[in-house]
């Protein structure tokens, strides 16, 4: 199989082309700009047969997305930080009208004050907007992930559609090598977008996003909603086995861990730090220290159920994460401890926020990190949960 | 008239039932349009008056629609005929016959909030119909100012009549140099028709239709009376019908003897306000704008 060296961004865009995706309206951002860049010359030497609509804005990116999708066309989009953010209203629409749309969400810092670089503040802004989340850490897993995604959300118990989350810069612009797939293969993990439960045809008049009055069903549309995303974790673990089934590799679906069978605390992250932590973790258990691993893949839907499993009976959680909801504490640490708090025992969670602004996270911060925890879970000291690391003028 | 009626289909694909205020023009003009774009037509609506007949349950429409948001009925006409190009080449469309796109949409959603969303399908000659109901006022919030309310008129936002002039959305679509721009009033249905046609045929590329369009309740005048108002805007000047190819101006209808604004304005409530003055000052900008165009 052929190898290569791709940045991230040129990653995802070999994952589109794969994928054969058939309309696509991108607005250019940094850092998402390289792998708009690459589909168009996949469109220009005719190795994609799709339409590219150079729009004049991100909320008509979307727009133009929903439209196409409405008509049958697979349809992919990108943006990071403040394209994002523009069009966020019309990301509810995607998901009300159950359009299973692909997006890269290249991560960036949000404004102000302005930042190139690479945080998870603005996907994880798009919480509640019902599309299924997931984040990944390099090269190799944001091209697999394209097509894995367009198989999830077109799932016909899922439709949903998909944001693959990576950090701008540090997984978009770094060249890492990659195995490339066979379009035969992929042809056969994934088939044409033939939908039937949305698509405006003349010969089957439909009037799509109806405008409901009264207190007609609008609850209804939104349990279905919620009906879909728990499905999805299902779906998540059937695609990931399937692709393994034919490619040969897997990722664990909603999370990856190791070692929390024997475990007394675990350092659960997500996107490029789980490549470190996950070094920390395997040096310092060949060490003999009861440590375990967690990266969550899939932040919608949540896996609450696995991570009460995994995580229940340790003494102590890290949750190590490049974002902050100012007047609370990190959201992958908000919603860890209420997935949590129901069981007894449960461990103690500490949140360390870090890397904002796409600020380095080294191996020996981290290796730090893991530490502080590992001491303060034996000699039961009570900390300040919610912990801002790497901040200057803070001791 | 009768001509007109012989030459359209007797099909309807605008049905009765339908949730628009009495006297509004937004049936006729809907009626009219099915009638010439025909069953295999795509629409896509923004939120306006006339996303109420299209997507407020049951449907008045029989043609397929697709309603977005408020501002973002011209990417409705981007996606589905991109959509529609690549499905093409890929033999994945049903039919061999040609689809219409279209979008409808106010004058707020047009010239305001969604200016760059239709600056944008325009400039990129997307191939579709797009057309402006301009009612002058954000009517269904409730009669708010827009960019398109006309100097000195009334509205809840304007208490003591707008200070400022009416923003010429169809010279804007004009500097865009896209295959066709026309303006129309439901007082005019063959000539709305024959606009209408015209973008239908010309095949590929944008076309813009505006359509002056009284509304009883905002303006403030009788039900029964917007046939006769509209007329009246085109009979003093105000509304000017005109069609531009390629930016070739076209008049396409001239008032024999053009009759002074104050037999417009005086018929509604919005203007009831206004003085000698105020409408003397009106009488030059009509007089301004015919020189310009002439």
């Amino acid at each position: 199989m052929d190898r290569g060296m791709v940045t991230g961004n040129y990653a995802a865009a070999h994952g589109v082309k794969y994928a054969r995706a058939e309309v696509i309206p991108v607005y250019p951002i940094t850092p998402q700009t390289s792998l708009m860049e690459k589909i168009i010359e996949f469109i220009n030497s005719g190795e994609l047969d799709a339409e590219f609509v150079p729009v004049e804005s991100e909320h008509t990116a979307m727009a133009v997305a929903i439209a196409a999708e409405a008509m049958g066309a697979r349809s992919f989009t990108a943006s990071s930080a403040q394209g994002l953010v523009y069009m966020h209203e019309m990301l509810f629409v995607a998901s009300g009208m159950r359009l299973p749309i692909v997006m890269c969400i290249v991560n960036r810092s949000l404004g102000a004050p302005n930042s190139l670089l690479g945080d998870l503040q603005d996907s994880l802004d798009i919480r509640d907007a019902s599309w299924i989340q997931l984040y990944a850490e390099n090269a190799q897993e944001i091209m697999d992930m394209v097509i894995q995604a367009y198989k999830i959300a077109e799932d016909k118990r899922v439709l949903l559609p998909v944001a693959i989350c990576y950090e701008g810069i540090i997984i978009s612009h770094c060249m890492e090598p990659v195995t490339f797939l066979d379009q035969q293969k992929v042809d056969q993990f994934l088939s044409d977008y033939c939908p039937d439960h949305v698509l405006l045809d003349p010969e089957r008049p439909t009037h799509v996003q109806a405008i409901l009055t009264d207190d007609a069903y609008y609850m209804e549309y939104k349990y279905q909603q919620q009906v879909a995303m728990e499905n999805a974790k299902l779906v998540i673990q059937e695609v990931d086995q399937n692709f393994e089934n034919i490619f040969g590799r897997r990722y664990g679906g909603l999370l990856e861990a190791f070692g929390t069978e024997d475990a007394e605390v675990v350092l659960l992250t997500l996107g490029s730090i789980s490549s470190t932590a996950r070094r920390v973790v395997r040096d310092l258990r060949e060490k003999g220290i009861l440590i375990g691993f967690v990266k969550l893949r899939f932040f919608r839907p949540f896996p609450r159920e696995v991570l009460q499993s995994l995580l229940a009976r340790l003494k102590g959680v890290a949750v190590i994460e490049r974002d902050a909801s100012i007047g609370s504490g990190g959201v992958i640490y908000t919603e860890l401890s209420s997935a949590l708090y129901m069981n007894e025992p449960k461990p103690k969670i500490i949140n360390y926020i870090v890397g904002l602004g796409g600020r380095e996270v080294t191996y020996e911060a981290l290796k730090v990190l893991a530490e502080k925890t590992l001491w303060m879970v034996k000699t039961e000291t009570t900390v300040q949960p919610i912990q801002w690391i790497g901040v200057r003028g803070l001791s | 008239m009768r001509a007109l009626a012989e030459r359209l289909p007797r099909e309807e694909f605008f049905r009765s039932g339908h949730p628009l205020c009495p006297g509004c023009p937004g049936g006729t003009l809907w009626r009219l349009t099915g009638k010439v774009l025909g069953k295999n037509s795509i629409c896509t609506v923004s939120a306006s008056c006339l996303a109420l007949p299209s997507h407020v349950y049951p449907s008045a429409l029989t043609t397929p629609s697709l309603y977005l948001s408020m501002s973002t009925a011209p990417a409705g006409i981007t996606g589905v005929s991109a959509a529609l190009k690549v499905l093409k080449r890929k033999g994945r469309l049903k039919t061999y016959e040609p689809i219409h796109i279209y979008a409808i949409s106010g004058d707020g959603s047009a010239a305001d909030i969604g200016m760059a969303c239709l600056s944008g399908a325009a400039e990129r000659n997307d191939d579709g119909i797009f057309i402006c109901f301009d009612n002058e006022a954000y009517m269904n919030t409730g009669i708010q100012r827009s960019s398109c309310t006309p100097l000195g008129s009334w509205t809840t936002s304007t208490l003591k009549g707008k200070t400022e002039k009416k923003k010429d959305l169809p010279e804007i679509m004009v500097a865009h140099h896209i295959p066709y721009v026309a303006t129309a009033s439901m007082a005019f249905p063959e000539d709305y028709v024959k606009k209408l046609e015209k973008g239908r045929d010309m095949g590929c590329g944008f076309k813009y239709i505006h359509v002056h369009s009284p509304c009883p309740t905002g303006w403030r005048f009788p039900e029964r009376k917007t046939i006769e108002v509209s007329r009246l805007a085109v009979e003093c000047g105000l509304w000017i019908l005109y069609e531009v190819i390629y930016d070739q101006y076209q008049i396409t209808y001239r008032p024999k003897v053009r009759r002074p604004v104050e037999d417009y304005l005086k018929t509604q409530g919005r203007f009831a306000h206004l003085t000698r003055e105020d409408m003397e000052k009106i009488q030059r900008q009509v007089e301004e704008r015919w020189q310009a165009l002439e």
